[in-house]
């Protein structure tokens, strides 16, 4: 849990892609979120990036560009880091109902739906009420995100299936006594 | 790990984190509430006033803010534009009031004892099984291990450089199957210092 | 005194111990094989890290499989790689850390963290953070972390294979000043020179036992060299 907590931070530290068309920056902890999800399952997965919020809460700098503290969670987008654990939780849940038949496909949907839809679903309401704006064109400000966002949701996938080959965690019970 | 925590002894930074947190719940709840330029403005002024009072170093205040400004300023002229320009200055001011005071918390209270916060605030998820004392334990493990996987990324890009790969999202597989075995390394060590089973997957 | 007792232990279908009976009782034992040949396994079989397979392992009359938590108050295990075994972002708290654990009280654990800073040459490093700290104070504050809790017994695997020789040595002293009785899992042949009992692992059997000349000869003489 820690472990999956530092590597939120640790991406942070990464400017992962620069979009030369994206203007706002593309961070690479949604990808943390949803690395976290398919890789050690929905409930591991969800408190590791609790942790991560909870350091964000508290004041550590553990954001991209070291920002962090309440300021940011009670800011316009706040909700889309309020949403990482949700977001976290439904790949977990995905990801270990499909894990017998797990493959890019999947990983790709899972990742899909919960990294980037649960946190758009909970991130764009919060925007708009945060910033007083219509939905409708809270929505239309969020599309800057979407190419990162697919993006990421490819690296996500196909990190979390070489993993799930190399060094499977989910539903395997570990036997240490 | 530095915190964004401002050391000094002042009023603001002696009031405790839980009436701070309680302080900006309620301001919070209250400015979606209030539709009223000049109480919002006074808010305002007297968030300033908390700065002042804290001595809260110009240049700190003002990197707090600088992420949130850019923002507010593109929903202003949006809100001003869609709407009208009295609510474009209501909800600027809301933000502002709102992110500035936030900041002000982050900016005064220690970092321990925010955790000392969370750790009641959760208080009532231990019926589920949630033990709040750990939070402290699992933050402080965090940011221990923050530098050693760094250390492991720059390694993996590296050991991919010598190969010739220049750059490739392909480093996060071998960091994160190191990663894994860390974890699991790392919860044979827990448990071989006396940490009970169940806690050993922190 | 630890004693194994039958024991095997198996990975999937692999075997990698086979039927050790083997009773401990030397203040400094040594254990050496090469890679893969199931002592890393044995280290961790004798704190109750692992369980074994089959047969029983006790510690001073404890079983580890029943009382396992027991056993890992008692002996105490220091890891290869001491960036796993440092939990916390200090110095000084990976010092409480274990403490902590045991439930001290705050006094007790601030004096014994004062006592093994100034007895480990820490003392300028209680707020120092863990991950600047050099390869061998690293694997000194491991240790300084174990031997805190005052455990009876100590493990060691491979506690100096990551350091530079000046290190090795300091390693080496401070395993031969202690008073608890240890087990080192090492390919360091200088280390176990002067123990008072070494082990050769082959392939999940003891095929030397005795005094350390002897044994490391007989080692030495599996691996020829060219």
């Amino acid at each position: 849990m820690a472990l999956f907590a530092a590597i939120m931070v640790v991406l942070g530290l990464f400017p992962l892609i620069e979009l030369p068309l994206v203007p706002a920056p593309v961070t690479a902890q949604t990808l943390g979120v949803m690395l976290a999800g398919s890789i050690v399952g929905a409930r591991r997965g969800s408190l590791a990036i609790l942790v991560f919020v909870v350091m964000v809460a508290v004041g550590l700098p553990v954001l991209p560009g070291g920002r962090g503290g309440l300021g940011v969670i009670l800011g316009p987008t706040g909700g889309f880091i309020l949403a990482y654990p949700v977001g976290a939780l439904v790949v977990g849940l995905l990801t270990e109902r499909l894990w017998r038949r797990y493959n890019l496909g999947w990983a790709l949907l899972c990742n899909a739906v919960g990294g980037a839809l649960v946190i758009y679903l909970i991130g764009i309401p919060y925007m708009a009420v945060a910033a007083g704006l219509p939905l409708d064109k809270a929505v239309l400000g969020s599309v800057v995100f979407l190419p990162g966002d697919l993006v990421k949701t490819v690296i996500g996938s196909l990190a979390a299936v070489a993993v799930r080959k190399s060094y499977p965690m989910i539903e395997v019970p570990r036997d240490r006594a | 790990m530095l915190s964004l925590h401002h050391e000094a002894r002042t009023p603001v930074h002696a009031v405790p984190a839980g009436l701070k947190l309680l302080v900006l719940f309620v301001v919070g709840t209250g400015s979606f509430f209030v539709r009223s330029i000049p109480v919002l403005g006074g808010a305002l002024v007297a968030v300033a006033g908390c700065y002042a009072l804290a001595r809260i170093p110009w240049r700190m205040a003002v990197r707090q803010w600088l992420v949130v400004l850019p923002f507010v300023a593109v929903i202003f002229v949006v809100q001003g534009l869609l709407v009208d320009w009295g609510s474009a200055v209501l909800v600027a001011e809301r933000i502002v009031v709102l992110v500035a005071l936030a900041a002000l918390v982050t900016l005064t209270t220690r970092t321990a004892a925010m955790v000392a916060a969370v750790e009641r605030l959760l208080g009532p998820l231990r019926r589920l099984g949630v033990r709040p004392e750990r939070v402290g334990l699992v933050v402080a493990m965090t940011i221990r291990f923050v530098p050693v996987l760094k250390e492991q990324a720059d390694q993996v890009r590296a050991a991919q450089r010598a190969r010739g790969v220049e750059y490739s999202a392909r480093f996060l597989t071998p960091l994160l199957v190191k990663t894994l075995r860390l974890a699991d390394g790392l919860g044979e060590a827990l448990e071989a210092r006396g940490v009970d089973e169940d806690d050993s997957r922190l | 005194m630890i004693e194994l007792d039958g024991v095997s232990h198996w990975y999937g279908q692999r075997q990698v111990l086979a039927d050790l009976t083997l009773s401990l009782g030397e203040r400094r034992v040594g254990v050496v094989g090469s890679n893969g040949s199931g002592k890393s396994t044995f280290a961790r079989l004798l704190n109750g890290l692992l369980v074994p397979g089959e047969g029983q392992v006790r510690v001073d009359g404890l079983d580890t499989r029943k009382q396992g938590k027991a056993v890992r108050r008692k002996v105490g295990f220091v890891f290869q790689d001491p960036d796993v075994q440092i939990v916390m972002p200090t110095v000084g708290e990976d010092l409480a850390f274990g403490l902590k654990h045991r439930g001290q009280d705050k006094a007790e654990i601030a004096r014994r963290v004062d006592a093994a800073l100034a007895q480990y040459g820490l003392a300028e490093l209680r707020e120092h953070p863990a991950h600047l700290l050099s390869g061998g104070q690293k694997q000194l504050l491991a240790i300084a972390a174990v031997l805190i809790t005052e455990p009876t017994h100590v493990i060691f695997d491979e506690p100096t294979t990551l350091l530079d020789l000046g290190n090795r040595r300091r390693i080496a002293r401070l395993i031969r000043d202690m008073d608890q009785q240890v087990v080192v899992v090492s390919h360091d042949l200088d280390l176990l020179a002067d123990f008072d009992r070494v082990l050769v692992f082959d392939r999940g059997r003891v095929v030397a036992d005795g005094k350390p000349d002897g044994c490391i000869a007989t080692y030495q003489a599996m691996h020829p060299p060219l």
